[in-house]
């Protein structure tokens, strides 16, 4: 490979990059939650990366079919999220991040 | 098994069973059976009981003095205690007192009670008590008497409190309850005393004293013992010494072992005989029917402490300081109640310091050695003092429950049965007799018997004994006169506060008020005779008040005596009849002069008492033996006189002020001067008590409740606990903020530690 090639690394980068920006967007998002929503979803996609990644580069086709599982459940998991929200929605009347904390102490 | 025995075992054990009969059974038998079952089974046992007793002591055949023991009860070690009956003079005596005053009393109550609702209930009280009296004077160990100790404290419980409605008579059975519980601590602390010291010395044959069975609590083994100077083996101590010698660290300090335990049972004697110091709750127990007066607080049960202190003799003849302050505490006693039976408005209450006043006689007889005399007059004073009770109770009866002697007054042309019963009690109480002879009423006998006792006695304390039962009897005197005349001459006056049944708070303004009532024509109290049923108790009880001191005197106190108790009081040390008796368990070296004993050993006592009265008997007075003990015991002429006198005296003052001026002390007691609210208020005794001992258990117990409970205890315990939980859960609560990206932001942190830890273990 020549090194202008796409090594592991870089999947890694984008990867880290992927994940800092979903959590990032959970933490500093304030105001949507389908923005934290996404962010989640954005952390999965960085962790398929890594998976499919080093699967390539293992040789191995354990880590494809994982993230196809994980992909599976992410979307399971965004349709509940976004069915709760709905309901929630219809309650509440609005899903501003600061004013969903009915658990709290 | 004699006749003798089976009587005694049913004397002692069927008032038991027909407590128990009439108590569970009464939904059964109705109020009628239960008094028929109670009243029966109790006059067949005074009727037993009088058998014996006269058998014992006119008929001369005075059985040989036995133990029947009934069952084993305790068996550890030398803690060995029967149920049994112990029959000798002084258990005999006791009996009889016991059985005779029940039986009267039970009889008595059949009309007294006639309209209460409860009465099946308050006869199987009676019975219970009689029971329970019984099994105290058979007891033949500490322990069974102890259980009748507290059986009658008990049974005086119960029948105090009988009215339970009414709040003071409730009041009154809980003081009388507490503060028998003092005086029973003391006791029960005599005999853990006595356990303690008297432990067997191995290898000692106890056999030569005449011990069959060594048990600490038995009183053959304990009087043997002390009257030997056996050896014995205090608990812990270092070796074997002689009981006299035996002293240990009391309260922290260093005492003499039969001291303390005689001091101690004395405490208990205290409590029970409503001694000075713990005489406070015998007054208020006057808020129980009148019957349970005259047999429970009059008649019986107050003087068993004057029995146990006759019984426990063989202990208290060795000890020197416990008898001196029985003798003490009697003698103040007599004349502490006398005085304030002065003040008292209270028919019952004049007659129960009356009581007290006498049972201090009783005492200090006892605690100068006179055994004899003390019994003698507790003999005697059960009939008249039940009787003076029974006629109180008929005169209230009568008076329609009125008790206040204020609102009394002309009583006696309606009530002559009862006017007349009553002038024989009193005259028995005040002792009246002619001095020198042997007429006289029983009281007279016993109390001049006593009185003579404390003046010839050798203690240190008899001089003051001495003049404190000649100034009771003085008061004596003039407050039995002052009842007989407030209550049954005069003009009647009415109580303004008529059916006010809170007699105890009446106070003095009403007396303005007359008008208020119809007057009753020539100044006749609205009263009339009690029923025959009671009326024929009051008559036998008479016959005992004016015949049982002349009967009896030969056999308790001179000619008989040494064949009437046969040893069961140690007679060497009384002051009067005293250096012949015998020693009933010591050898006989301890009876002083041998020819007292030998030929004719009651002659000497004989006419050493008649001498004392004046008369003498030619022959006996020529006996050697005879003048030898009678010149010991000479009595001056003025000591033989003094207690006429001073009673005729208390008799003049009460005709003074209540028949010729009876306005004196009705001013005296409207003026309120500080001597008469002095002994009003009983020497401000419950005031006193009330702010020591009430106000201070309050105080103390306000301290545990509010300091030591809850705020240690609670503080340091739930509370604290629940407050440090809540407190931890209210600061993790804040914690829980709702808001999800908080959570998101732990779950991250977590993570990353979590893996932090787990690279980390990888990488080592």
């Amino acid at each position: 490979m020549s090194g202008a090639e796409l090594g592991l690394g870089h999947y890694m980068a984008v990867s880290a990059a992927l994940f800092t920006i979903g959590v990032f967007g959970i933490f500093v998002n304030r105001k949507n939650i389908i923005v934290i929503l996404m962010s989640i979803e954005l952390i999965l996609l960085s962790v398929n990366i890594n998976l499919v990644a080093f699967s390539v580069f293992n040789g191995t086709i354990m880590g494809q079919v994982f993230a196809m599982l994980v992909l599976t459940v992410a979307a399971a998991e965004a349709a509940v999220g976004l069915a709760i929200l709905v309901v929630y929605f219809r309650n509440r009347g609005e899903i501003a991040v600061e004013d969903v904390n009915v658990l709290r102490g | 098994m004699t006749f003798q025995e089976v009587a005694a075992i049913l004397i002692v054990l069927s008032p038991g069973i027909a407590a128990v009969v009439a108590g569970l059974g009464q939904r059964v038998l109705g109020d009628r059976g239960a008094m028929a079952v109670t009243t029966g089974i109790v006059v067949t046992a005074a009727a037993l009981a009088a058998w014996q007793f006269f058998a014992w002591s006119l008929g001369g055949q005075a059985g040989e003095a036995q133990t029947i023991v009934l069952s084993r009860w305790f068996n550890v070690d030398t803690f060995i205690a029967d149920w049994a009956i112990r029959i000798d003079a002084l258990s005999v005596t006791m009996m009889f007192v016991v059985t005779s005053v029940s039986a009267l009393v039970h009889i008595y109550s059949i009309g007294y009670m006639a309209e209460d609702p409860h009465r099946g209930r308050f006869f199987a009280y009676l019975s219970l008590f009689t029971f329970a009296m019984l099994m105290l004077v058979t007891a033949d160990n500490f322990i069974q008497l102890f259980f009748g100790w507290e059986g009658v404290g008990l049974a005086s419980y119960l029948l105090i409190g009988f009215w339970y409605k009414k709040p003071s008579a409730n009041d009154a059975a809980i003081k009388a309850f507490v503060v028998n519980r003092v005086g029973d601590f003391g006791f029960a602390l005599g005999i853990m005393a006595l356990v303690f010291m008297i432990q067997p010395v191995a290898g000692v044959d106890y056999a030569q004293y005449g011990i069959k069975e060594f048990s600490s609590i038995q009183f053959d083994t304990v009087f043997a013992v002390i009257a030997n100077n056996a050896p014995v083996d205090m608990v812990g101590a270092a070796g074997a010494m002689p009981i006299k010698e035996v002293t240990f660290d009391f309260l922290g300090v260093h005492v003499w072992g039969l001291e303390i335990a005689g001091i101690l049972l004395f405490i208990g004697a205290m409590g029970k005989s409503a001694q000075f110091f713990l005489h406070t709750w015998l007054p208020d127990a006057m808020e129980g029917p009148t019957p349970v007066s005259a047999l429970i607080h009059a008649a019986t049960m107050v003087t068993a402490g004057v029995f146990l202190v006759c019984r426990a003799s063989p202990l208290y003849a060795e000890a020197e300081v416990a008898s001196n302050v029985i003798t003490v505490v009697g003698a103040v006693t007599c004349l502490f109640a006398a005085t304030v039976g002065l003040a008292q408005n209270d028919i019952k209450r004049v007659v129960a310091y009356s009581t007290c006043s006498q049972l201090g006689y009783m005492f200090f007889a006892a605690g100068l050695g006179a055994y004899g005399a003390a019994m003698f007059h507790l003999f005697t004073h059960a009939f008249f003092k039940a009787l003076l009770f029974l006629g109180a109770g008929s005169v209230i009866h009568g008076m329609h429950h009125e008790q206040d002697m204020r609102f009394m007054g002309g009583v006696r042309p309606n009530m002559i049965f009862t006017w007349a019963m009553m002038l024989i009690g009193t005259l028995a109480l005040i002792g009246f007799g002619i001095p020198g002879t042997d007429i006289g009423f029983a009281g007279f006998f016993s109390k001049d018997a006593i009185i003579e006792s404390a003046f010839a006695s050798d203690s240190a304390f008899g001089p003051f004994a001495f003049w404190c039962s000649i100034a009771a009897a003085l008061l004596t005197s003039f407050y039995s006169w002052r009842l007989m005349f407030m209550t049954f001459e005069g003009k009647f006056r009415p109580n303004p506060h008529a059916h006010h049944d809170d007699h105890g708070h009446a106070d003095d303004h009403g007396h303005g008020h007359d008008h208020a009532h119809a007057k009753p024509k020539d100044g006749r109290a609205p009263a009339h005779e009690s029923p025959i049923v009671m009326l024929i108790p009051l008559l036998l009880l008479a016959a005992g008040a004016v015949f049982a001191g002349l009967l009896f005197k030969p056999q308790f106190l001179t000619k008989n005596a040494d064949g009437f108790w046969q040893g069961a009081i140690v007679r060497e040390a009384d002051p009067l009849y005293g250096p012949c008796g015998v020693h009933p368990y010591g050898d006989a070296t301890h009876c002083a002069p041998d020819v007292a004993h030998a030929p004719a050993p009651s002659n000497a006592a004989a006419s050493a008492a008649e001498e004392s009265h004046g008369v003498v008997a030619d022959e006996q007075h020529a006996a050697p033996d005879a003048a030898h003990a009678g010149e010991h015991h000479e009595l001056p002429t003025w000591v033989i006189w003094a207690p006429f006198v001073v009673t005729v005296t208390g008799f003049l003052g009460a005709v003074i002020f209540y028949l010729m001026a009876p306005g004196i002390p009705r001013r005296m007691a409207q003026n309120g001067g500080p001597m008469h609210s002095f002994l009003s208020h009983k020497w401000y005794f419950d005031e006193i008590y009330h702010f020591v001992f009430v106000k201070g258990t309050a105080a103390l117990g306000d301290l545990f409740w509010k300091v030591g409970d809850k705020k240690i205890i609670d503080g340091m315990g739930p509370d604290g606990v629940t407050g440090i939980a809540k407190a931890g859960a209210g600061g993790l609560s804040k914690l829980h903020t709702g808001y999800i990206f908080h959570y998101a932001l732990v779950i991250l942190v977590s993570a990353v530690i979590f893996v932090a830890f787990v690279l980390a273990g990888q990488g080592r």
